[in-house]
C-alpha cells in the first residue's frame, strides 16, 4: 500500500485529538503534560510530512523550533508541578479549585 | 429699546440663581446686618432692573403713535412639533407694559421691605431667590406673546406661590384640613392646578381651530371660531382664571394662602399673581366680546364673589384674613368689571389695589413685626402712638380700600360701578354698591380695631415703629394709593381717563348722562363715608365683639371649606390613598423584588461554570473554538 500524505495527516490528527481529549480529561498532573507532549509530537509529524512530500527543507526547520520549545515548557511546567505538590500535598488536577466561585 | 427686553426678563432669574447661590453664606453673627443688606439689594437691584426697561419701554411706546405701539420681540425656538411652532417671543405693547410696571414697581418695594422684614431669619437668601424667581415667572406671563410662554409663567408663579407660602416649612398653621404651612402651600397649588387644567384644555381648542397659540394670530383670526367654541373657550380660560384669582369656586386657597410670610402674601396674593387672571382676559378682551354668555357669568361670579368675601372679612379675628378676604373680594370687583365689558376700568382697579392692598399687607406685617408675630386683632390697640407712620399708611390704605373720595381706590371702584349700572345690570350693581358699603365697614373696623383705642396686648412688649427698610415702602405705597386716582379719572370730569386712552381695550361701552354719573359719585361716596363712620362708631367705643350665630358662620366662612373637604379632599385622599396602597404593594413590590429573585436565581445558576478546575475552562474553550471551525468550514456566516 503506497503511503500518501493524507495517510500521515490523518494519523497526526487522530495523535493530536487523543492529546486534547487527554488534556482535558485526565486527572494527573503529569499525565496532563504527557498528553501535551503528545499534542506537540502530532504537529511534528504533520511538519516532517509535508516537508517531504512538497520536497521543501522548512518543514524540518520549524520541528527543531517546536522540540526546542517543547523541551523548556516540560522544564518550566514540571518545576510547577512540583512547586503546587509542595502547596497542595497533591497533583490531582480535580482537587485544585480554589478559583472555585 | 425693546430688542433688549431679554435682559430685563433675566435680571430677576439671575437674581434667584445669585441669592439661591449665597444661601450658604453665614448670616448670623456680627456681619449679619450688613451682609443682609447686601444681599437684599442686591436681590432688590435685579427688580429694579425691568423696572427701569418698563420705564424705558414706556417711554418709547409714548413716542409712536397710537396705532403703532407693538412689538414683538422673539428671542428663541422653543420647540417644533408637527404643525406647533412654539417660541420664546415677548410682547411689548400698553397692556403688558402696565403689567410689568406694576409688578417691578410693587414688586421692588416688597423686596426693599423684605430686607427689614425677614431680618434674622435662617432662610434669609432663600426667602430673596424665591422672591425673585417669583418676578422672571411674572414677566414671562405678562410679556409673553404667546400662551405656552404665559402658561410657563403661569405654573412657574404658582409654584413660586407654593414655595413662599410654605417658606417656613417647620411651622403650624391651622385650617380646615390642614395643619402645617406645607398643607397650606399644597392646598395653593392643587387648587391652582385645576383651574390650569381647565386652561391646557382651553389651549387645545384654540389650537385645534387656527394652529397657533400666539396672542396676535388669535386675536386677528376670531372669525375661525363658532359660537360653541368660542363659549367652552372662553368659560374654560376663565375656570382656569378663577383657580389663580381666587373666585368662586377656586378662593378657599387665598386665605390659608396666609401662612405665609407678609411680604409674600403682599407680592403674590395682593398685586400680581392673584391679578393673572385678569390680565390674561383682557388680552383676549376682543375673543370675550364675541362670548356674551361667559361674559355674563363672568360678572355673576364676580359680584357674588365680592359680596361673599366682604362678608366673610367681617367676622375674621387674623389682621391677615381679613385682608386676603378683601383681596378675594376686591378680584371679585376686577372680574365683576370684565364681565361688563369694561376692561379699562378692571385694569384701572388691579393697579390701584396693588397700590393700596400691598401698602395694607406691609402695614400689617409691620404690626405683627411689632407685636412679635401676634396676628389676632383682638390682642391690638392702641398702636397709632407707637408706630405713628404704619398707622398713617395703614390708614390711608384703608380709605382707599373703602373707596373714600379722592382716593384711588374711590376712582378705581366707582369706575366699575358706573359701568355696571350703565350697562343696565341693576342688580349687579346693587351687589356691588352693598359690597362697598361691607368694604367700608370692614377696613374701619381693621383701623380701628388695630391702631385706636387702648392696648389690648400683652403690656411686656413695648411696640415701636418698624426700621427705615419697613417704612419708606408704606410711605410710597400710600402716597400712591393716593395720587393713582389721576391714572383714570372718571368721564365728569375728563373725556377719556389717561388709562383708558392708554390701553385701548375694547370695551364695550354704554353711555351715561353727566348728571346720573354726578348721582353715581355721590352714592359711591355716602356709602364709603357711611361705612367707615359705622364702623369707627361701633369699634372705637367697644372693640370686644359679642359672640352670635351670624358671626360664627360668618367666621367659619360658611363652612365652605367644610363643605369642599368632605365633597372632594376626603373622598380623593380615601380613594388614592388605597389604589396607589393596593398598585405599590401588588404590582411594584411583586415586580421589582421577582426581578431581584430571578436575577439571584440566575447568578446561582451561572456561578457552575466556575468550577476553579482548570481543565473546566479548557473545555469551554474547545467548545467555542469548534464552533468557530463549524462556522468556517461550512461557511456559515
Amino acid at each position: 500500500m503506497e503511503l500518501s500524505l493524507n495517510h500521515y495527516l490523518w494519523l497526526s490528527a487522530f495523535m493530536f485529538t487523543v492529546g486534547v481529549v487527554g488534556v482535558l480529561v485526565r486527572r494527573n498532573a503529569i499525565l496532563i503534560f504527557m498528553c501535551v507532549e503528545l499534542m506537540l509530537n502530532a504537529v511534528n509529524l504533520s511538519f516532517v510530512a509535508f516537508s517531504h512530500f512538497l520536497a521543501d527543507i522548512q518543514g524540518q526547520m520549524m520541528v527543531f523550533f517546536v522540540m526546542t520549545v517543547a523541551a523548556a515548557e516540560v522544564a518550566v511546567g514540571l518545576a510547577i508541578v512540583i512547586s503546587l505538590f509542595r502547596n497542595r500535598q497533591t497533583i490531582n488536577m480535580d482537587e485544585i479549585n480554589l478559583l472555585k466561585g | 429699546m425693546h430688542e433688549h427686553i431679554l435682559f430685563a426678563v433675566l435680571s430677576p432669574l439671575v437674581g434667584f440663581l445669585l441669592c439661591g447661590l449665597l444661601d450658604r453664606l453665614n448670616f448670623i453673627g456680627e456681619k449679619q446686618a450688613s451682609r443682609e443688606f447686601l444681599l437684599g439689594m442686591l436681590s432688590t437691584l435685579s427688580v429694579v432692573i425691568p423696572f427701569v426697561f418698563g420705564i424705558g419701554f414706556l417711554l418709547e411706546l409714548l413716542s409712536l403713535p397710537e396705532n403703532l405701539r407693538l412689538f414683538v420681540v422673539p428671542v428663541y425656538e422653543w420647540f417644533a412639533a408637527g404643525d406647533m411652532q412654539v417660541a420664546i417671543a415677548y410682547q411689548i405693547d400698553t397692556l403688558s407694559v402696565t403689567m410689568m410696571l406694576v409688578v417691578t414697581g410693587v414688586g421692588s418695594l416688597i423686596h426693599f421691605y423684605s430686607i427689614g422684614y425677614m431680618h434674622g431669619d435662617a432662610g434669609f437668601a432663600r426667602f430673596f431667590s424665591y422672591l425673585n424667581l417669583f418676578i422672571f415667572a411674572m414677566l414671562n406671563l405678562v410679556l409673553a406673546a404667546n400662551m405656552p410662554l404665559m402658561f410657563l409663567g403661569w405654573e412657574g408663579v404658582g409654584l413660586c406661590s407654593y414655595l413662599l407660602i410654605g417658606f417656613w416649612y417647620d411651622r403650624r398653621f391651622d385650617g380646615v384640613g390642614i395643619s402645617t404651612t406645607t398643607d397650606a402651600a399644597n392646598k395653593a397649588f392643587v387648587m391652582n392646578r385645576i383651574g390650569d387644567f381647565a386652561m391646557l384644555a382651553a389651549m387645545f381648542l384654540i389650537f385645534q381651530r387656527i394652529h397657533t397659540l400666539d396672542f396676535n394670530a388669535i386675536l386677528a383670526q376670531l372669525s375661525a371660531f363658532d359660537d360653541t367654541h368660542l363659549f367652552w373657550i372662553t368659560l374654560l380660560i376663565f375656570i382656569g382664571c378663577t383657580g389663580k384669582s381666587a373666585q368662586i369656586p377656586l378662593y378657599t386657597w387665598l386665605p390659608d394662602a396666609m401662612a405665609g410670610p407678609t411680604p409674600v402674601s403682599a407680592l403674590i396674593h395682593a398685586a400680581t399673581m392673584v391679578t393673572s387672571g385678569i390680565y390674561l382676559i383682557s388680552r383676549l378682551a376682543p375673543l370675550y366680546t364675541l362670548a356674551p354668555s361667559t361674559m355674563t357669568l363672568i360678572a355673576i361670579i364676580g359680584a357674588l364673589t365680592a359680596i361673599i368675601a366682604a362678608t366673610i372679612a367681617l367676622a375674621q379675628n387674623d389682621i391677615k384674613k381679613v385682608l386676603a378676604y378683601s383681596t378675594v373680594s376686591q378680584l371679585g370687583y376686577m372680574f365683576l368689571a370684565l364681565g361688563v365689558g369694561a376692561f379699562s376700568a378692571a385694569m384701572f382697579h388691579l393697579v390701584t389695589h396693588a397700590f393700596f392692598k400691598a401698602c395694607l399687607f406691609l402695614g400689617s406685617g409691620s404690626v405683627i413685626h411689632a407685636l412679635e408675630d401676634e396676628q389676632d386683632i383682638r390682642k391690638m390697640g392702641g398702636l397709632r402712638t407707637a408706630m405713628p407712620a404704619t398707622a398713617t399708611t395703614f390708614f390711608v390704605g384703608s380709605l382707599a380700600l373703602a373707596g373714600f373720595p379722592l382716593t384711588a381706590g374711590f376712582f378705581s371702584k366707582d369706575e366699575i360701578l358706573m359701568h355696571t349700572f350703565a350697562s343696565g345690570q341693576t342688580l349687579l350693581y346693587a351687589i356691588g354698591i352693598l359690597t362697598a358699603g361691607l368694604t367700608a365697614f370692614y377696613s374701619m373696623r381693621l383701623y380701628t380695631l388695630t391702631f385706636l383705642g387702648s392696648a389690648r396686648y400683652d403690656l411686656h412688649q413695648h411696640p415701636h415703629e418698624s426700621p427705615f427698610t419697613m417704612t419708606l415702602p408704606l410711605w410710597i405705597l400710600a402716597a400712591l394709593s393716593v395720587l393713582g386716582g389721576l391714572l383714570n379719572l372718571p368721564a365728569v370730569l375728563v373725556e377719556h381717563g389717561v388709562l383708558h386712552r392708554w390701553l385701548l381695550l375694547p370695551d364695550i361701552t354704554h353711555s351715561l348722562s353727566h348728571a346720573a354719573e354726578w348721582i353715581l359719585l355721590g352714592a359711591s361716596s355716602v356709602i364709603a363715608i357711611g361705612g367707615l363712620f359705622f364702623a369707627y362708631s361701633i369699634y372705637s367705643k367697644s372693640p370686644l365683639e359679642a359672640e352670635s350665630g351670624w358671626r360664627l358662620l360668618l367666621a367659619k366662612k360658611y363652612y365652605i371649606d367644610e363643605l369642599y373637604d368632605i365633597l372632594v379632599v376626603k373622598p380623593f385622599q380615601s380613594v388614592l390613598t388605597r389604589s396607589t396602597d393596593a398598585v405599590e404593594r401588588l404590582l411594584l413590590n411583586n415586580t421589582f423584588n421577582g426581578l431581584g429573585t430571578a436575577m439571584l436565581a440566575l447568578g446561582q445558576v451561572l456561578r457552575r461554570l466556575q468550577s476553579g478546575v482548570a481543565q473546566s475552562y479548557a473545555i469551554a474553550i474547545m467548545f467555542g473554538l469548534m464552533v468557530i471551525l463549524t462556522f468556517i468550514l461550512f461557511n456559515i456566516s
